[in-house]
């Protein structure tokens, strides 16, 4: 992906209206470019690995409006950490057709950061442990870089302090976590909760959580699920990636995808991921084979 | 010593050229005799050259040439380092010490006697005749330093400094550079009494070529803190060398940071010579080798004579554009010296393909129940943390200079006065975000 500068961003956004990029903006409906009403828009995508050439994702289909929360559920290995890091601009992956729009336009040329100005977080599946860098510093920096690149006034060291402490307090993340480096020496739930702390403060539009459940107690989800369901508005929206059926228990989705080999096989409401959850993904794949 | 006589010629140059300088002063008796028996060490030694087992990586011709290598001193308009800290100020401009610029060093405080080499020089008997050169001519066995043995054979100025209390505000040597030729020599002894503390700072090039020695010798608990920043000339030319001998319960601590430099090479032979003393060594480096060659050098002697006692090593560099970084730590643990906990770690981060770290990490054991680590690495930004960091809306540019900061903080760390640590640290990303 050739680096884009930032000066032909800052065109980019001139040139569109200026209250779609904003976190609390008003989101669908304000484009001309716009041909539908959704948020997010991935069309016939198809995905290689770079140095392999191997295609991981072969034509995946997916809408989501505007305020909805949609559940990709999996097997192992069909892609969907694939899908959920070339939303969010990794290297590596060669996308060899289709699209993908946010609010109309089109993302995969734009850079990580200037898809995280626009309104897009991804939840890693494993998270990033980065040494000398404390979680206090991480956040303050991404929150003031989002807001440089949106050309909103950065937050002042008050203010800030006082939005990450009540968003931690509510995930139960100690001071002491916030000071040590991001994601140095935490747990398996700590690193989860600090990455739905990471989605608290920034308020993002589009929220892609990749398998955030996984290796979680009953608690710790519980926990997570409410960090969720508290940043649920008509605003923004959620692709919820799971292995298992148990966080949409917390989690009440509006759309169930299956995927497989690259693939949304099947989407229906979340009564599909009681079938999953009873019959397991055997019998979803064999249908479709 | 194997002959060198091939070198000799070049050795007699380079005497010369040094001698030229000392002829007008009148030197009492002591130090005459500490410049001869220096004199006499070098001889012996010869010059350092490229088939020297500690100069393999780092050619010594800039060094060691009778002439220094023109260096236009850095323009900048930022306030030097230190600046905010409240010290005793005692400044040398191309290595001529510059009493006017300066702080008064004879009203230095309680517990602290300073006086300059020249003037202590004229009498016939002071305190330092006992120590002067003393822990130079000690340091160099087993690995010979003949570029200090040249600076105690030349050098006519520096500062003794006695301390006989815990002195709260530091020292700080000030090296101005503006004559583009000049090749100076400062030579330095602090000695501490049992129980006395300083902390002795030392920023800015000092010269064209810069040869320095610095001997502290710390009795029994005594505490001897050094951070030093040398200065951001690029075309200069350093050796630097740090002797110390550390008693009982004694300890030190010495942090280097150096960015740009043509060639820099800082020495430190540390002697835990009483039971239960620490020694911290830590260096940050930042070079680019755009413009004129970076060449960065950290040899460092650490010898465990005694029981229980600590060391630590952490030198972190940053290298991109060609820059060279070399790092040679020993780590000479002796017969007795049990329970020694030694460490050591070098580290490179390169920011491109063309930069070169060279690392020649040593343990030497003599005791059997010592716990000794080392370990030496290089490697490039992390492209996980660089890319999570960036899907948190970090620019690439940013987030890169966070993982640049992170990884020298390391080494940052080290210092012991939060005061002094974040202004490096500022110092540090003022540097690291301007570039480009
Ligand atoms: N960097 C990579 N190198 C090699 N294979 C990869 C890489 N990333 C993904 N894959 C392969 O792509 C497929 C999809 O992986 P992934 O997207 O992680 O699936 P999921 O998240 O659904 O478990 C798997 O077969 C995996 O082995
Ligand atoms: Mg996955």
């Amino acid at each position: 992906m050739a680096p884009a500068p930032h000066q032909g961003f800052r065109h980019v956004m001139d040139e569109q209206d200026n209250g779609r990029v904003g976190t609390k903006a008003a989101g669908p409906g304000q484009d001309a470019n716009k041909e539908t009403k959704e948020m997010l828009e991935i069309r016939n995508l198809h995905v290689e690995l770079e140095e392999e050439g191997k295609e991981i994702l072969k034509g995946v289909d997916l809408s989501l409006p505007g305020g909805a929360v949609h559940a990709i559920m999996g097997p192992n290995g069909s892609g969907k950490s694939t899908l959920s890091y070339v939303l969010a601009g990794r290297e590596g992956y060669a996308v060899t057709k289709g699209s993908i729009t946010l609010d109309g336009t089109d993302i995969l040329e734009l850079e990580p950061e200037e898809r995280a100005a626009r309104g897009l977080f991804l939840a890693f599946q494993y998270p990033v442990e980065i040494p000398g860098v404390s979680n206090m510093t991480f956040l303050r920096t991404a929150v003031n870089a989002q807001r440089k690149l949106r050309g909103e006034p950065e937050l002042s060291a008050a203010d800030f302090l006082k939005l990450v402490r009540e968003k931690a307090k509510a995930l139960k993340i100690d001071a002491e976590m916030l000071k040590r480096p991001v994601n140095m020496g935490f747990s398996g739930g700590e690193k989860k909760r600090n990455e739905i702390l990471q989605m608290a403060v920034l308020e993002p539009r589009l929220c892609v959580l990749d398998e955030t459940d996984s290796g979680l107690d009953v608690d710790a989800m519980k926990l997570v699920a409410e960090g969720v369901n508290a940043l649920r508005s008509p605003e923004r929206s959620f692709l919820v990636i799971t292995h298992y059926q148990r966080l949409l228990n917390h989690i009440t989705p509006d759309m169930v995808h299956i995927m497989a080999d690259g693939r949304i096989i099947r989407t229906g409401g979340p009564e599909l991921a009681l079938e999953v959850e009873n019959n397991g993904y055997a019998g979803l794949l064999e249908e479709v084979a | 010593m194997a002959e060198r006589h091939p070198r000799s010629d070049a050795l007699e140059a380079r005497l010369a050229a040094c001698r030229q300088g000392l002829a007008q002063e009148r030197a009492g008796a002591w130090v005459t005799r500490a410049r001869h028996e220096a004199e006499q060490r070098l001889r012996a030694l010869g010059l350092p050259g490229p088939r020297d087992e500690y100069w393999r990586f780092t050619r010594p011709d800039l060094l060691t040439a009778p002439e220094p290598a023109t260096a236009e001193p850095f323009e900048t308009d930022e306030p030097p380092v230190f600046d905010e800290i409240d010290r005793l100020k005692i400044v040398f401009t191309d290595g001529r010490f510059d009493p006017r610029a300066s702080d008064d060093i004879s009203e230095a405080g309680e517990g602290i006697e300073i006086v300059t080499l020249l003037e202590a020089g004229e009498s016939d008997l002071h305190w330092a005749q006992e120590h002067y050169g003393r822990l130079e001519a000690a340091g160099q066995q087993p690995v010979p330093r003949p570029l200090a043995a040249l600076n105690t054979a030349c050098a006519r100025n520096g500062v003794l400094i006695r301390v006989t209390g815990k002195v709260s505000r530091p020292v700080s040597l000030i090296y101005r550079h503006y004559q583009p030729q000049s090749d100076a020599m400062l030579h330095h002894l602090v000695l501490l009494e049992e129980g006395a503390a300083l902390t002795l700072l030392e920023n800015g090039p000092g010269a064209a070529r810069f040869n320095t020695v610095l001997e502290v010798n710390a009795a029994d608990g005594a505490r001897f803190d050094h951070v030093r920043a040398q200065g951001r000339d690029h075309a200069r030319i350093a050796v630097t060398h740090i002797f110390a001998r550390l008693g009982c319960e004694s300890g030190f601590s010495s942090f280097t940071l150096t960015a740009n430099g043509r060639m820099t090479r800082n020495e430190a032979v540390v002697t835990l010579a009483g039971d239960d003393s620490t020694a911290h060594l830590a260096g940050a480096a930042l070079g680019d080798g755009a413009d004129t060659p970076f060449h960065h050098d950290d040899t460092v002697f650490v010898v465990h004579g005694a029981e229980r006692c600590e060391s630590r090593q952490v030198f972190k560099k940053v290298l991109r554009n060609g820059a060279v970084g070399v790092f040679q730590g020993k780590i000479l643990v002796k017969q007795g010296a049990q329970k020694t906990d030694g460490y050591q770690m070098s580290q490179a981060l390169m920011l491109d393909g063309d930069s070169q770290f060279l690392a020649k990490p040593e343990l030497e054991i003599y005791a059997d129940d010592v716990a000794c680590s080392h370990g030496s690495t290089t490697g490039a930004i992390d492209e996980e943390a660089l890319f999570y960091l960036r899907s948190r809306g970090i620019p690439r540019r940013q987030a890169e200079n966070l993982l640049v900061l992170a990884f020298l903080d390391a080494a940052v760390e080290e210092i012991r006065d939060e005061a002094i640590a974040n202004d490096i640290r500022d110092r540090l990303r003022g540097w690291v975000e301007r570039r480009g």
